[in-house]
Parts: C-alpha cells; sequence; structure tokens
C-alpha cells in the first residue's frame, strides 16, 4: 500500500506519521494514542471528535489526516497544563458538566477555540457554540454554565495577569 | 438531620472526573492491543427471509481475513439478548446466528480481519442467496389471521403465541372495570400513538474480546450488565462462565441500550475462532439499524369518573411491537400498567397488552421502559378529563393521585415477568412537587388569564405527572467489598455498573458517610465480574437504592470491625466510639481518639488483620420516585411550530446523595422526553429499511433546541433507600410529551394524540380547526 508520511505538531511536540493517503485524520490520532479524540458518528454531525487544528475546532472524522501535514494541532490530552487543569476543564467537573464524558472533550475543545476570540460570550452564544457537539446526557444546562463561568475565570486570570 | 450527615447531599466533584475531562484512555475502545482484528457482522438487507445456501470461500480467501461464521459454525443455543436476571423473562427467540433473517440489519454473518477495510471487503464477498418471505411491518397486521409467521422455528421458547406472531400477553383486573364503568358519570376513551425512538448514546456499542494467558475470554465491553452478559456469552457460546471475565471500562452513554448482550456473544466467538483479539465497534448508522429502540404501542386509554372528578375506573389498552425479537417485550410493556396505572387511586383497574412481533428493528430496553409511552396516554387523557369536567389540572390530580400510606396492588399483579410485590408508598413529595413547580411557572395566574395571544403566536401551560420505580422489587439485588488500606484508605469493589450517570461517584459518598471519614479516601473499582462481588447492573433505576443500599450495609461492617480494634487500642468499650472526621472518637470526656491511618497501620502491622467485609443488599419493595412538570409552550400558527420557552420538573427522588449529578439525571432525561415528544422518529420504508440512520436525519436535540429548564429537588425522606434516596435516573422522562401538549392545548385548543408531533401536524390540525 501507499504510503506518505506528514508531520504535525501537537501538544506542543514534533511529530512525524506514517500514514495512508486515505486514513482519516481521527483514525490517525486514535492509533496513535490520543484516544481522548472520540468516535460518535464519523460523518461530521456529532462534534465528539473535535480537535483543534491551528487553533480551529474541526471536526477530525470528516478530514483526511494528509491535510493535517504541517499544521498544529491540540488535542484534549494537551490542554492542561501538568497537573493544573485548563478553566474550562475545572468548571466542567465543578458544574457538573461530565456525565459519561463522551462528548466533553470535545465541548471543551470547541469551547477553548471560541473563548480566544470571544472571551465575553452570551448563553445564547454558548448555545450556538455547543450545538456542534451532541450531547445525550446532560440536557446542555450545566455543559452551558460551565462555558459560562470558565469564560468568567479565564477573563479574572487576565486581569490578574495584567495587574 | 441532614444536617449531621457530611458527605451525603454534597456536590461532590465526580470520583472519575478528572480522567473524562483530561481524555485520558478510559473507555471500551480506549486501549492498543497488539494484533487486534476489526469485526463486523453482515446485516441483512432483507426484513424476512429464509438464507437458501450462503458461501463465505471468497471472503475466507481474501488476504487479512481471519475468520468467516455463519450459522453452520456457531452453536444454536435459544436465548433473549435482554441483560435481566435469570431466568430471563424474555422470549428465548435469538441466535448467535440463524438460517433466517427477521429484519433489515439481522445478522447474516461475521467476519474477523486484519483491518475494517479488509473486513468490510470480505462482507462484500460473502454470496448469500435469500429466499424471500412476506414481512410483517405494521403493528397491526401482526396477528391477522393469515399472517406470515415470524418465530416459525421450534426450538424458541417462552414465546406466548408464535403462530399469532404474540411475543407476550398480559392481562391484569383490580376491581371490576366494567362495575366502575357503570357507577361513572362520564366515560372518556382515547387512542394514543407512539413511534420508535433511538438511545442514540454518543459512544456506540463496543466490545473487545481476547484470550488471556490462561485461555479465559475476557470482554471488554460497553455494558451495563457484565455480569449478566457473562452468564448469557457463556450459555451462548457453550464454555464454563469460570472462562468469561467481563470488564465495563468507562461507558459512554447506556440509556438502556447497553442493558443488552449486544455485541458481547459473536465478538467471543470470533475471538475464539481466530485466538486473536478482535474488536466489533457498530458505526452509527449500525446503531441504528442493529441496535435496540423503544418499543412503539398504539395504546387506547378509558377512564370512568364521577361528576366531582373522582376517578372509579381505568383501562388501558396496549398493542405493542418487540420488532423482530422479544427483547424486554413482557417487562417493558408490563411496566406501561404497573408503573403508570397507579398514579391515580382508581380502586377498578385494568390492564391489557399484546405485545407483537414484526419484521422491524428490534425493541429492548430504553429508560422509562414503557412508561414514557403509558404516561403519554394517561396524562393527556387527564388533562382533556379536567377541561371537560371544567376543573383545574391540578385540581383533578390531587383529588385522585396515588399519597402517602397508599398499597399499589397493581404493581404486584404486574411484576417482573411474574406475579409481583405489592408497593406501599413510604414516601411520597408528589404535591410538594406539584406546588412548586406550579409556583415557578406561574400556574395561578397564567390559567387564571388564559392562553395569551400575539399576532400568529399562541402561548399556554400545562402540567403532567408520573412515577417510576427504585429497582426491581425482589428481583435487583447488589454487593459490594470494601476493605481497608494500611493508609486509612478505603478500596469499595462495586458491582455496580456505572454508565455515566454518576454511580460510582454517588457510592463513594455513600462508604465515606457511613465510613466516617472523609471522601477522597474512597478509591471504587466497579464492574468488573473477576474482581468485584455480584450486582445485577445498571438499569430499573436501582443503582442509588440497590447497590447503594448494599454499599452502607458493608460500611457498616467495616465500620463495626474498625470499632471493635479502636476499643482495644484506646480501651474504650466500642458502644462509647464514633467514627468521624477520619478517627474514632471516644463520645465521653476522656478526649481518646486514633486515626484510621493508624489504626489501619496498626491492624496491618501488629494485629496482621486485613480489615475487610462485604455484604448483599435487595428490597421487597420499588419506591417510586415521583415527577411533577410544566410546560409553558408558545405555537406559531403560521408555521406550525412548538416553541418550549421554559419547563420546570420538580422531583422527589428521597434524599439526593449528590443533588448536582441528581438534578443532571432531570436535565438529561427531560432533553430525551422533549426530543421523543417532537423530533425524534426512526422512520421505516415499506421495505422495512430505517431511512433515517443518522444525526443529520434523526434528530435529537442540540445545547441550541433546548428550552429554559429549571429543576426541583423535593426531599422526602424513604425508609427503605440508602440515607433516604430513592431513584432519580428515568422518571423525569416520562413527561415533556404531554406536558408540553397540554400546554398547546391550552394554547391552541388541538390535542395531538401520535408522537412525534411536528409542525406539519400542527398546521394540519389546525387547517382542519379553521385557524390557520
Amino acid at each position: 500500500m501507499n504510503t506518505i508520511e506528514i508531520g504535525v505538531k501537537i501538544n506542543g511536540e514534533s511529530k512525524r506519521w506514517t500514514i495512508a493517503p486515505g486514513d482519516l485524520l481521527l483514525d490517525v490520532l486514535r492509533r496513535e494514542g490520543y484516544y481522548g479524540v472520540k468516535r460518535g458518528c464519523e460523518s461530521g454531525e456529532c462534534g465528539a471528535c473535535t480537535v483543534l487544528l491551528d487553533g480551529k475546532a474541526i471536526n477530525s472524522c470528516v478530514m483526511f489526516a494528509a491535510q493535517a501535514d504541517g499544521c498544529e494541532l491540540l488535542t484534549i490530552e494537551g490542554l492542561a497544563q501538568g497537573d493544573t487543569l485548563d478553566p474550562l476543564q475545572e468548571a466542567f467537573l465543578e458544574r457538573g458538566a461530565v456525565q459519561c464524558g463522551y462528548c466533553t472533550p470535545g465541548m471543551i475543545l470547541n469551547a477553548r477555540a471560541f473563548l480566544a476570540h470571544q472571551p465575553n460570550p452570551t448563553e445564547d452564544e454558548v448555545r450556538d457554540l455547543l450545538a456542534g457537539n451532541l450531547c445525550r446526557c446532560t440536557g446542555y444546562v450545566k455543559p452551558v454554565e460551565a462555558v459560562l463561568a470558565a469564560a468568567e475565570a479565564c477573563r479574572r486570570n487576565a486581569k490578574e495577569r495584567e495587574r | 438531620m441532614n444536617s449531621e450527615r457530611s458527605i451525603v447531599g454534597k456536590n461532590f466533584r465526580k470520583v472519575d472526573g478528572v480522567k473524562l475531562v483530561t481524555g485520558r484512555p478510559a473507555f471500551t475502545d480506549d486501549i492498543h492491543l497488539p494484533g487486534l482484528l476489526i469485526g463486523k457482522i453482515l446485516p441483512s438487507p432483507r426484513a424476512h427471509a429464509r438464507i437458501k445456501s450462503i458461501d463465505v470461500s471468497k471472503a475466507k480467501a481474501l488476504p487479512g481475513v481471519h475468520a468467516v461464521l455463519t450459522y453452520q459454525d456457531v452453536p444454536r443455543v435459544p436465548h433473549t439478548t435482554a441483560g435481566q436476571a435469570w431466568p430471563e423473562p424474555s422470549p428465548k427467540d435469538t441466535y448467535l446466528l440463524d438460517s433466517k433473517v427477521r429484519f433489515v440489519g439481522d445478522r447474516v454473518a461475521a467476519v474477523a480481519a486484519e483491518s475494517r477495510a479488509i473486513a468490510e471487503e470480505a462482507l462484500r464477498l460473502i454470496e448469500v442467496e435469500y429466499e424471500d418471505l412476506p414481512p410483517v411491518l405494521e403493528i397491526e397486521q401482526a396477528m391477522a389471521p393469515g399472517a406470515p409467521v415470524i418465530h416459525d422455528e421450534p426450538d424458541s421458547t417462552d414465546i406466548h403465541d408464535a403462530s399469532r406472531n404474540v411475543a407476550g400477553y398480559i392481562f391484569k383486573e383490580i376491581g371490576s372495570v366494567e362495575r366502575g364503568f357503570r357507577e361513572a358519570d362520564h366515560i372518556f376513551e382515547r387512542e394514543f400513538r407512539t413511534q420508535r425512538q433511538q438511545h442514540c448514546s454518543i459512544e456506540p456499542h463496543v466490545t473487545i474480546s481476547w484470550l488471556d494467558p490462561d485461555n479465559r475470554l475476557v470482554i471488554r465491553s460497553s455494558t451495563q450488565v457484565p455480569y449478566h452478559a457473562r452468564r448469557q456469552v457463556a450459555q451462548i457460546l457453550q464454555i464454563p462462565l469460570q472462562r468469561v471475565h467481563v470488564v465495563k471500562p468507562r461507558i459512554g452513554g447506556g440509556f438502556g441500550g447497553k442493558q443488552e448482550m449486544l455485541l458481547e456473544d459473536i465478538c467471543g466467538a470470533l475471538a475464539l475462532a481466530t485466538r486473536r483479539p478482535v474488536k466489533i465497534e457498530y458505526a452509527r448508522e449500525e446503531e441504528f439499524t442493529m441496535a435496540r429502540s423503544r418499543h412503539p404501542q398504539i395504546l387506547r386509554m378509558k377512564m370512568g369518573v364521577k361528576r366531582d372528578g373522582t376517578i372509579v375506573a381505568s383501562q388501558l389498552t396496549v398493542l405493542a411491537t418487540t420488532g423482530a425479537y422479544g427483547s424486554h417485550a413482557t417487562t417493558v410493556q408490563g411496566n406501561t400498567g404497573s408503573k403508570v396505572l397507579p398514579l391515580y387511586r382508581v380502586p377498578n383497574m385494568r390492564f391489557e397488552c399484546h405485545i407483537v412481533y414484526t419484521n422491524a428493528p428490534v425493541a429492548g430496553a430504553f429508560r422509562g421502559y414503557g412508561c414514557p409511552q403509558g404516561f403519554f396516554a394517561q396524562e393527556s387523557l387527564v388533562d382533556e378529563i379536567a377541561h371537560e369536567l371544567k376543573m383545574d389540572p391540578i385540581e383533578f390530580r390531587r383529588k385522585n393521585m396515588i399519597r402517602l400510606g397508599d398499597l399499589d396492588e397493581l404493581s404486584a399483579e404486574l411484576g417482573e415477568g411474574r406475579r409481583g410485590l405489592p408497593r406501599r408508598i413510604r414516601s411520597c413529595g408528589l404535591p410538594e412537587c406539584l406546588e412548586q413547580g406550579a409556583a415557578a411557572i406561574d400556574w395561578e395566574r397564567r390559567r387564571k388569564a388564559g392562553p395569551a395571544s400575539n399576532g400568529h403566536l399562541r402561548r399556554g401551560v400545562g402540567v403532567a405527572c408520573s412515577m417510576q420505580g427504585s429497582g426491581i422489587a425482589g428481583i435487583d439485588w447488589a454487593s459490594a467489598l470494601i476493605k481497608l488500606n494500611e493508609d486509612g484508605s478505603f478500596h469499595l469493589l462495586a458491582g455496580a455498573s456505572d454508565v455515566g450517570a454518576g454511580a460510582d461517584t454517588v457510592l463513594a459518598q455513600i462508604a465515606a458517610e457511613t465510613l466516617g471519614v472523609s471522601f477522597d479516601k474512597i478509591t471504587v473499582t466497579s464492574g468488573d465480574t473477576d474482581f468485584t462481588p455480584f450486582d445485577v447492573g445498571a438499569y430499573a433505576s436501582s443503582t442509588t437504592i440497590i447497590s447503594g443500599g448494599a454499599v452502607k450495609k458493608t460500611a457498616e461492617k467495616v465500620r463495626e470491625q474498625i470499632v471493635k480494634l479502636a476499643s482495644k487500642m484506646l480501651e474504650v468499650p466500642p458502644e462509647d466510639l464514633i467514627c468521624r472526621d477520619n478517627r474514632v472518637v471516644a463520645k465521653s470526656e476522656c478526649g481518646k481518639s486514633v486515626t484510621i491511618a493508624d489504626l489501619a497501620m496498626h491492624a496491618t502491622y501488629r494485629e496482621k488483620l486485613q480489615i475487610i467485609d462485604s455484604a448483599s443488599h435487595f428490597n421487597t419493595d420499588s419506591p417510586p420516585p415521583f415527577c411533577a412538570q410544566f410546560a409553558d409552550a408558545e405555537v406559531d400558527t403560521e408555521t406550525g411550530e412548538i416553541r418550549v420557552l421554559h419547563l420546570v420538573t420538580a422531583v422527589d427522588c428521597g434524599v439526593p446523595i449528590n443533588p448536582r449529578q441528581a438534578e443532571g439525571q432531570v436535565e438529561g432525561a427531560v432533553a430525551q422526553s422533549l426530543g421523543y415528544g417532537f423530533t425524534e422518529e426512526m422512520v421505516l420504508d415499506g421495505n422495512g429499511r430505517m431511512i433515517n440512520p443518522s444525526f443529520l436525519d434523526y434528530k435529537i436535540l442540540s445545547a441550541k433546541d433546548m428550552p429554559k429548564l429549571t429543576t426541583i429537588l423535593v426531599e422526602t425522606e424513604e425508609p427503605l433507600g440508602p440515607y433516604g434516596a430513592k431513584s432519580i435516573g428515568e422518571v423525569a422522562i416520562n413527561t415533556a410529551a404531554p406536558a408540553v401538549l397540554n400546554a398547546v392545548f391550552n394554547a391552541i385548543g388541538v390535542r395531538f394524540r401520535k408522537l412525534p408531533v411536528r409542525p406539519e401536524d400542527v398546521l394540519r390540525a389546525l387547517g382542519a380547526k379553521g385557524d390557520a
């Protein structure tokens, strides 16, 4: 079988992967041990496979791995700084926004990308955003609360850093 | 009383939370196994056919294919896939692989190959010649004289009447409905229809199976029922139970869909055939067409009432279909009677139900377990009766509803596939649920003011009530084991299966509370048939009350051992000692105490004693949680759209062990319930093929679609529950459709009796009424 080699920077580390041209990014990421990237529908409908590609949230199940060549990737495994959780991860835990946790990485990464551009979102904006991440457990009440709480925590942190 | 508790009733973070938010490998498929093969199942393209011939030689010859199994290669053992306690009350009408297919998606063959692509290619190379049989697709055709017989095989058992496609039949009566209807001043009778809904857990079913170094079959699976799966796999594959080890990792949602031995048998068979690890994972389309769904029903409900609003007779007649196999057929439908009718204390009640086979996707357990169908009918009809009698719907319900001290005889008649146990109401917060819910939706003012009108928008409020159970009385049981480590921490080993709802956390809270230690001292291992003691599994709203009861008993026994040793160490009589704040403390003024950590070290290295104990638990009653749900909804008379603006759900779940998790259970159930009412339906074409097997075409609600939700937990103290707890997992799934539709009636004066209700249905109805 034909193979090609791609280079990515993932969670801060440079990697070179040998892939088949038709390999999906989701499959390659899971094969390489990034199990936090979840398979839910394989058609870009549920958002469980969300990763950040050059800072943008994408569904890795509908993207060829080859398209990620030369790009910077962030998966849920790369979000916490050591044992220090990202404010979104903290908020999801604190607000009870995690039930089974299968859609959680996708939600958190989607929100992470969004908050970088919109640090002060309204509830409606957060609901629009999370519409790309289907969840069958929570009814979305607590995930929405968690994103809003994390946004506030991030703003507070930013202010403290300015001081 | 609660103020004395330091752990129960507090919002601890999930014990498994950190690994979930950081994406650590925790789910079934999050492991790397060298030599892993991919298993795939060839689904039947026909709704009803015999396999005349099947040629797998080309598939077997394909490089990379390690096994191809057909019915000719596997044992023929009639069984049910329903993950229920032995002996399962469901018909034994299913085979690992069979020479007949009974729905589009039924198993024809299974392959294991080096990759998914090769496995899929191998499926294409299997040559099957079918002899088509006429299918039974309409529920009302199933029992018709001359209808094709779906289960004509001689070896299936426990089918009510296979020759008429009747999987199960139920008839129970208390009092005499005939007499009741004679005594009634008014009789109301209506027909309701419900559709096929799917669980749609975001993690599809996945099983990985391999032989361990001792030649035992390991089955790592997304299951709610590891112990039942172990028993059933051993039976189906005809290997000793001792040789089967079922592991339940983190599960990506179950909702009843994983209370089913769905892939474990065939995956195990492939592992045995290849002696390699094999994984079968459903793709989303397979999940829709080859997993389970909620039983569709046609319900005819008849109630007789006195002029003053007293219900004197209540009769529910149901025709349900279980699809091609009878998984949970009789028990789900039994619940439609036993948990629905007794919500009102009617002296004369009758429940009759036929559950028929059709050549359609298989139904099974689904959160609510027969109740969403029943409460849709009952709560719609009750609203209609109140309206006709010009009574407030809340007042009408208050007059008739079950209350504290009542003995519900119908639930005894409708046990789990046999006579059950009568239900005594020992805690009931339903009046408070109605009161607090009504206040939150501003009921008095809104009903007095009548429907609001704004151009083409009409707005109204509605209410519906329901109850559920807490475990299956006399059947569900659980056990736990707790051991003390030498640093004063504890290992809690529980057979219970956390499927994402937070059971591990709740059980740890119960253990910590009982042992008098902080929450972080408890490490939980659950759902592993080699290492954790027996538990029937996560279903029937049983975990908090039954598994929790087992944990509490176990912790009490361990605490007794700790106190006994502390008594020796401190020279204080045991009755003067209590465990609190990670210490054993003398109640008297002497002030003597020892930390659990010091005691544990002493036990381990001085006494040479492992402090460890276990206990089993079951209940002879199933205390119902109660729910009152209020909807504020707006109808757009131009587009037919129903917009739910606010849903208030007031629930009595006894004492919530972890209130935030309890709220989460309610909110998630409400979202599924709204989907059931208004968007979700598995649509089959004229050949029995599902035409919308994707999230694009089968609409589950997103964050954007959800209305404002208010959840109210009304606390009562249930004597049979650990620390007063009842269940919370299911009860809130029963009422969104009737609550909203009652609000819709309030707004536009139209009743809807067929789910799901879509904008086109609303427009059609308004057109018929002459309003649009």
